[in-house]
């Protein structure tokens, strides 16, 4: 364990809490107490194990980018967390709460989702344990992935579009908590990021910590020991929580590269939105600005609060990239290595391309955090 | 303008709470109806209305851009307002230029307060003769930093008490709340519904033992008949949804004063 466990306020220094309705605060509560007892239950561990390792295709490989490390030169390698089942990290949280869940006695899974990739982890999940499965997708994402879409129809799921506000992942949180208020007896919230009310930015942390053990191990096989820079995006910030985990108490440098749209603890401000005390994008009065990004699961103007606090402690720190650099990291390492990666994960590659001087000669380990296959109808229309 | 005196043996009570022990007290039923700020020109003229049509507390809205709590009606007046300008500033500003003429509760999400600080919002709220203050987004185990401050200014901080707390949590709601204890009456968010659900007259009636803080059913009251069956345990009702629809149509201060007379015949003649 190398990252701090958040106070049983569920905060990490100044930021995390639980700021929910009064409804949802047993839930909340009984949900914290589920996690712990489950956690320290060697049978649930070892179900979750078996669920990643047989299901997922666990563990993720670590790829060397020979081609690119020459052409930025760095020593470049990926963590390969698209190769897992349905192509993102994203399963590996979902694997974990819907068997917590399934344990609690709760019969429905209610996710939101941005880019498509939460909803279909969390479509997956339900479809094996056979559960209940009802995702909120805002109008605006539920255009841009239709793919997705189709995938969480094909797997059983409900799929319900957020016509509120800017209708993206801000607003698809709000319909699945508003749904969770109405539902709270028989619904799990599987929240799909290190965000909202405690214990859910710990608890989804833990549950990716798996890639950060793994990527720690094979840096020490491939490099000797701790790369100098590790990099991941970061919207809500699991898949870089999850992989600075493993770093955290090493000399590594740890770097979250947001959208420069949504760019919550580059340009945010303290702020109280779904549940949490963490770095916000607002006006003067509070009132939460609309993220604007080419990647549906960066589109967020909020934060995780570990983020916020790793930030304010300076352990790690957050860059930001726009669109066109993004898309064209997309090309870079589809053309360089084969690999088409998601947009999210292309803006880490962005930063990495852009920052290549400073980075001359280290060794560094980007978060693969998924695959690109989402995107391509996508990039088709913006490369033309 | 006293915060309160020491009319309740040891808790102080504010004007809110006093408000509507006054109604308790005479046997009737306390309303307490929700107006959102910033709604159209004359939603200060329909506070007044409101006031003037039998509401014992008028409470105002400032809209929130992500209000978890508020189903499509509140969300729709919330844009609506925002979008034509409102502000927390603006709102406030209204209030303190004007009389309503009942005790003033002011119903925002927790961000607002946040953004602004704690103790300049308490203060701002006192200096616009708003006496109450509710945030439902901000639960027992966050809420101590917020009542501190309210506290010092004189704000009565009204706690929600939901169908899913234990017994010994809503014991410590009650403790913890001024002004009233707003039972929520259903599982879900603000907005009309064809029936009143059972857990309305659950929550009142677990609640009433407990306490002598006026018990309040609010969430899911939206007509008339509704209003008199949810109170029928309880002390009374705060109603939102039917009201903002009233003003979201256009029914102007009269058309909604009406709506609100209709709710207070209904609970005086039951």
């Amino acid at each position: 364990m190398t990252l701090q466990e958040p106070t049983s306020e569920g905060r990490f220094g100044n930021f995390g809490g639980r700021f929910v309705p009064e409804t949802l605060m047993p839930a909340v509560l009984e949900l914290e107490s589920a996690f712990r007892e489950a956690w320290a239950d060697p049978s649930f561990r070892a179900d979750l194990d078996a669920l990643l390792a047989d299901y997922a295709g666990r563990p993720s490989p670590m790829t060397e980018c020979h081609n690119l490390s020459e052409e930025l030169g760095c020593r470049l390698l990926l963590k390969r967390e698209d190769l897992n089942h349905t192509g993102s990290h994203k399963i590996n949280n979902v694997l974990g709460q819907a068997l917590l869940a399934q344990r609690m006695g709760k019969t429905r899974l209610l996710a939101e989702t941005g880019a498509g990739q939460h909803g279909v982890a969390s479509a997956t999940a339900a479809a094996l344990l056979g559960m209940e499965c009802c995702v909120y997708m805002g109008e605006v994402d539920v255009e841009r992935q239709e793919l997705n879409v189709f995938r969480m129809h094909l797997l059983g799921a409900e799929v319900r579009t957020a016509l509120s506000g800017s209708r993206t992942l801000k607003d698809a949180v709000n319909e699945a908590m508003r749904d969770w208020v109405a539902t709270v007896t028989e619904s799990h919230y599987c929240l799909g990021s290190v965000m909202g009310p405690h214990p859910y930015p710990w608890m989804v942390r833990t549950f990716h910590e798996v890639l950060g053990k793994e990527a720690r191990a094979q840096s020490e096989a491939l490099l000797g020991g701790p790369p100098d820079v590790v990099v991941a995006c970061v919207g809500g910030g699991s898949n870089a929580i999850g992989i600075f985990s493993g770093f955290a108490d090493a000399a590594t440098e740890l770097v979250g590269v947001e959208p420069a749209g949504g760019a919550a603890v580059g340009r945010g401000l303290p702020g109280v939105v779904h549940g949490m005390d963490s770095f916000l994008m607002q006006d003067e009065f509070g009132q939460v600005l609309e993220a604007q990004s080419i990647s549906a699961g960066l589109d967020y103007p909020g934060v995780g609060p570990e983020h916020s606090h790793l930030a304010s402690i300076g352990r790690a720190r957050y860059e930001a990239v726009n669109d066109d650099e993004v898309v064209e990291a997309f090309r870079m390492l589809s053309r360089s290595e084969g690999i088409i990666p998601a947009l999210e994960p292309a803006h880490a590659l962005a930063w990495v391309s852009r920052e290549r001087a400073a980075l001359a000669g280290k060794s560094v380990v980007v978060n693969l955090s998924g695959r690109g296959d989402k995107d391509v109808a996508q990039m088709m229309d913006v490369l033309g | 303008m006293s915060a309160g005196g020491l009319d309740d043996g040891l808790r102080a009570t504010g004007r809110v709470e006093n408000a509507l022990r006054a109604r308790r007290d005479i046997g009737g039923k306390c309303l307490v109806v929700y107006v959102t700020g910033g709604l159209g020109d004359d939603w200060l003229e329909t506070a007044r209305a409101v006031a003037d049509a039998g509401a014992d507390v008028v409470e105002i809205g400032i809209p929130f851009s992500d209000p978890v709590m508020d189903g499509p009606t509140i969300q729709a007046a919330n844009d609506a307002a925002l979008n034509s300008g409102a502000t927390p500033v603006t709102i406030l500003n209204a209030l303190r230029d004007s009389d309503v003429g009942v005790p003033l509760v002011v119903m925002t999400y927790y961000n607002i307060a946040f953004r602004m600080g704690l103790e300049r919002f308490a203060e701002s709220l006192a200096a616009a003769g708003v006496s109450g203050c509710i945030l439902p987004d901000l639960p027992l185990e966050e809420s101590s930093a917020w009542i501190e401050v309210a506290t010092d200014s004189g704000v009565e901080t009204i706690l929600l008490a939901a169908p899913t707390a234990s017994d010994e949590r809503l014991q410590r709601i009650c403790e913890r709340t001024r002004g009233f204890v707003y039972g929520v009456g259903l599982l879900g968010v603000t907005g009309v519904r064809a029936e009143l659900a059972s857990s309305a007259i659950e929550i009142a009636s677990r609640l009433k033992p407990i306490t002598d803080v006026p018990v309040l059913v609010g969430v899911g009251v939206g007509t008339p008949g509704q209003a008199v069956e949810a109170s029928q345990y309880g002390d009374g009702v705060v109603v939102g949804s039917a009201v903002v629809q009233r003003m979201l149509d256009q029914a102007g201060p009269e058309g909604v004063a009406e709506l609100v007379a209709d709710f207070r015949n209904a609970l005086d003649a039951r």
